[in-house]
């Protein structure tokens, strides 16, 4: 019988270490996919160059230059540092400042506290509170009033300006927006019949000719003496617009709620009133969550359309500040910061939604 | 008699009647009001009402105009059919890019190359995530600035001119020799059609493939083209007069910006959509396509694709209406669609806000209308039959 002694172990061959092979199953399988990766390459060296070079290496990152100074060959970023203060706040007066910031203040403060005390049993009722005693006070601290000094609704613009718009139009459609989707789904013929034409209509039109209606056609609906704000027109619109898709998305989650339900509500006599607060809606909110939360982000990027009828939210800001004489052809540093700025909140509120989406799903995992 | 009545009270068809009785009193009621209010108003501030409006005179010129008449003495009728036309051109174009671009980003986020998945991940959560109206006023001002004035247009061939003002190419002479082209054209799709199903049919029988593509090429583009020429091709070639280019046809820079924007943006959400119809069919079907010998494009093309563009579908044609919608956006820059010229620069000639709103709402809908029927018979037909 022979013997065989023990082989001392080998390292893989180097095409079979993991950086090497790594690269060779990613980018270099086949010769299809070795084209495919040259030209990925070609795409990423005509196109990245450009961009660093304006945003980074020939930008002038000197932050008190003035638009003279700062040359054309790259960004001018000291355009971003000196008209900051617009981008956030639009013309809001300097010394009143502090409303708008304490204003943001109070809702972080109110979001840290709402975690703090997750597991509390008045955790809906602080919530509830909060949504309707908050609204009151931010309004207050923005337009003044109760001895502050009133600052008129034009003044407002930037990010605050698109913030408000957008938290104005999420907050007001949603109720709304269910009302709308149990008016489709009722039994009531009539009901039905108003929900479903004025879903579809709003659905069928552009956000810009709502706003357009909102801005020009709603003030002839109303008596002569009634002033409309110009603000409160657009959000009337946004609200409007709104309505149309959480009742869709509302809808959606009704609809998937199975039969049972409804009948088990009522071999239990609830009351219609009982059956829809207490069982179906909590089950139907809770399935069209992410598709809520998508579809305020949706909310969110149209507010931008408000610049058109002469609204000055961060968006128009970029057109303002550039109009001025010491800053003439600067809006391309302007469009990119507020990209940014914008990009920032959509990717986070999005993955927040995709976070939801985990949480919330009570399917079986098999 | 209590009793009774407390059953009524209690009765839900009778809840019912009142219920809806009593919320068409309050609509109405409230459409009274505003109606009431808004003649009121139409009266005291002078403004005519009714559509008398459409048969007057313009008097505003249009950048875009592609087939129709127009002028400055024509109606404003008229220039509403050139919004209408000018806002189709501008989605079909659109539509036919994002389509084109979002079938490419979503197989090649699907790929197994990382470099390319990786960039089609980056583009897809950049142009995402940036509101339209900001990237249609970004590249407008980008292409304002890179390119040259109009004394200094790049040009090709003399023939085809580009500056900041917009693209301007040579222009086919309508005349009578025009409808012979328009006629071969015809005879060629005809026969092409012809030709596919012939060749279709030889591969149901034998198995074998004929390429068409050659014959697509011959019969639909070149024979019109050949047709033209042998007429004595007449062009009527764009020149530099005074500041700007005339004659030929002429694109203008707003509608550059505006088509890029939405078919970049829109790209973007057909390509999630190809994804997550790639990615719904069963992995079975791709390993049963190996299993016969596919190679890795032709499984995609023959096998995968068919299967996943029917969850596909829907939510493009979805987005194609978004498209179409957002090309409503023409208003911030300029492009005279049907927005720009009628609730824009008609409006404030004449004031008459509800009508022209009405009216351009109404092209709207019956768009969107058009959309959801197509949506709804390609559903029907794509539906699986049997089971």
């Amino acid at each position: 019988m022979a013997i065989y002694s023990l082989k001392e172990t080998k390292q893989p061959p180097q095409s079979q270490t993991k950086a090497a092979l790594w690269l060779k199953d990613n980018l270099f399988s086949s010769s299809s996919n070795i084209a495919l990766t040259f030209v990925a390459l070609y795409l990423i060296y005509l196109l990245l160059p450009p961009i660093l070079n304006w945003t980074i290496f020939d930008a002038n990152f000197d932050l008190t230059a003035d638009n003279e100074s700062c040359g054309r060959e790259g960004a001018c970023w000291s355009f971003i540092n000196a008209n900051l203060k617009m981008f956030i706040y639009g013309f809001y007066p300097q010394e009143e400042l502090w409303r708008v910031n304490t204003m943001f203040g109070i809702i972080v403060a109110l979001v840290a506290f709402g975690s703090f005390i997750k597991k509390s049993q008045y955790r809906a009722h602080y919530i509830i509170g909060s949504f309707l005693i908050y609204p009151v006070v931010a309004f207050v601290l923005l337009y003044g009033g109760l001895g502050l000094e009133i600052v008129e609704t034009d003044k407002w613009g930037g990010l605050t300006l698109t913030i408000v718009v957008a938290a104005v139009g999420i907050v007001a459609s949603f109720p709304l927006g269910i009302l709308f989707a149990l008016g489709r789904q009722s039994k009531m013929r009539i009901v039905r019949f108003i929900s479903v034409v004025y879903i579809e209509f709003v659905r069928g039109v552009p956000l810009i000719t709502i706003l357009f209606m909102a801005s020009v056609v709603l003030p002839l609906f109303f008596s002569a003496g009634m002033d409309f704000d110009k603000l409160l027109r657009a959000l009337i619109g946004i609200t409007l617009f709104q309505t149309a898709y959480i009742a869709e998305v509302v809808r959606g989650g009704l609809q998937a709620i199975s039969k049972g339900q409804y009948e088990a509500a009522d071999a239990a006599g609830l009351s219609f009133m009982q059956k829809t607060v207490l069982i179906i809606l909590p089950q139907a909110l809770k399935i069209s969550i992410p598709n809520i939360v998508g579809s305020f982000i949706a909310l969110f990027k149209d507010t931008t359309l408000i610049l058109i009828i002469g609204l000055y939210d961060m968006l128009a800001i970029v057109g303002a500040a550039t109009s001025n004489s010491s800053w003439l052809g600067r809006e391309s540093e302007g469009y990119v910061f507020v990209a940014m700025v914008i990009w920032v909140i959509l990717y986070s509120m999005s993955h927040y939604s995709k976070k939801l989406e985990v949480k919330f799903s009570t399917e079986h995992k098999n | 008699m209590f009793t009774k009545l407390k059953s009524l009270l209690y009765n839900n068809e009778v809840r019912a009647i009142v219920f809806q009785a009593l919320a068409v009193v309050v609509i109405a009621y409230f459409a009274y009001q505003a109606f009431d209010n808004m003649m009121l108003n139409i009266e005291q501030r002078g403004i005519r009402s009714g559509f008398g409006f459409l048969n007057d005179e313009a008097g505003f010129a249009v950048n875009d105009n592609f087939f129709l008449e127009y002028s400055p003495a024509s109606t404003n009728l008229q220039a509403f059919y050139v919004g209408i036309v000018n806002t189709l051109i501008v989605a079909i174009t659109g539509i036919f890019f994002a389509s084109v671009i979002g079938l490419i980003v979503g197989i090649a986020r699907l790929s197994s190359n990382y470099l390319v998945r990786k960039m089609a991940t980056v583009y897809i959560e950049i142009f995402r995530n940036i509101p339209i109206l900001l990237q249609i006023l970004f590249w407008y001002s980008i292409a304002l600035k890179v390119l040259p004035s109009a004394r200094n247009s790049m040009s090709f061939m003399d023939s085809v001119f580009l500056n900041s003002r917009g693209l301007y190419l040579p222009k086919p002479i309508m005349g009578t020799d025009f409808y012979f082209v328009l006629a071969s054209l015809v005879i060629g799709i005809v026969a092409y059609v012809f030709i596919r199903k012939r060749s279709n049919k030889k591969h149901d029988e034998t198995g074998i493939n004929t390429n068409t593509i050659p014959h697509f090429l011959g019969l639909v583009l070149l024979l019109p083209i050949v047709v033209y020429f042998s007429f004595g091709a007449q062009l009527e070639y764009p020149a530099l007069k005074g500041f700007n280019f005339r004659g030929g046809i002429d694109l203008s820079i707003e509608f550059f910006a505006l088509a890029f924007s939405l078919s970049i943006y829109t790209a973007t959400y057909i390509a999630e959509a190809i994804r997550s119809g790639v990615e719904s069919v069963d992995v079975g079907q791709k390993e049963a396509a190996a299993a016969l010998g596919l190679k890795n494009s032709r499984a995609m093309r023959l096998v995968i694709l068919p299967q996943a563009l029917r969850v596909a579908i829907p939510p493009i044609i979805n987005q194609y209406l978004n498209l179409t919608k957002n090309s409503s956006l023409a208003a911030a820059v300029g492009y005279t669609e049907l927005v720009t010229i009628f609730s824009g620069t008609v409006l404030n000639v004449v004031g008459q806000a509800i009508e022209i709103i009405m009216l351009t709402m109404l092209v709207y809908l019956t768009i969107s209308l058009v959309i959801s029927l197509i949506l709804n018979i390609f559903n029907k037909k794509m539906q699986i039959k049997g089971g």
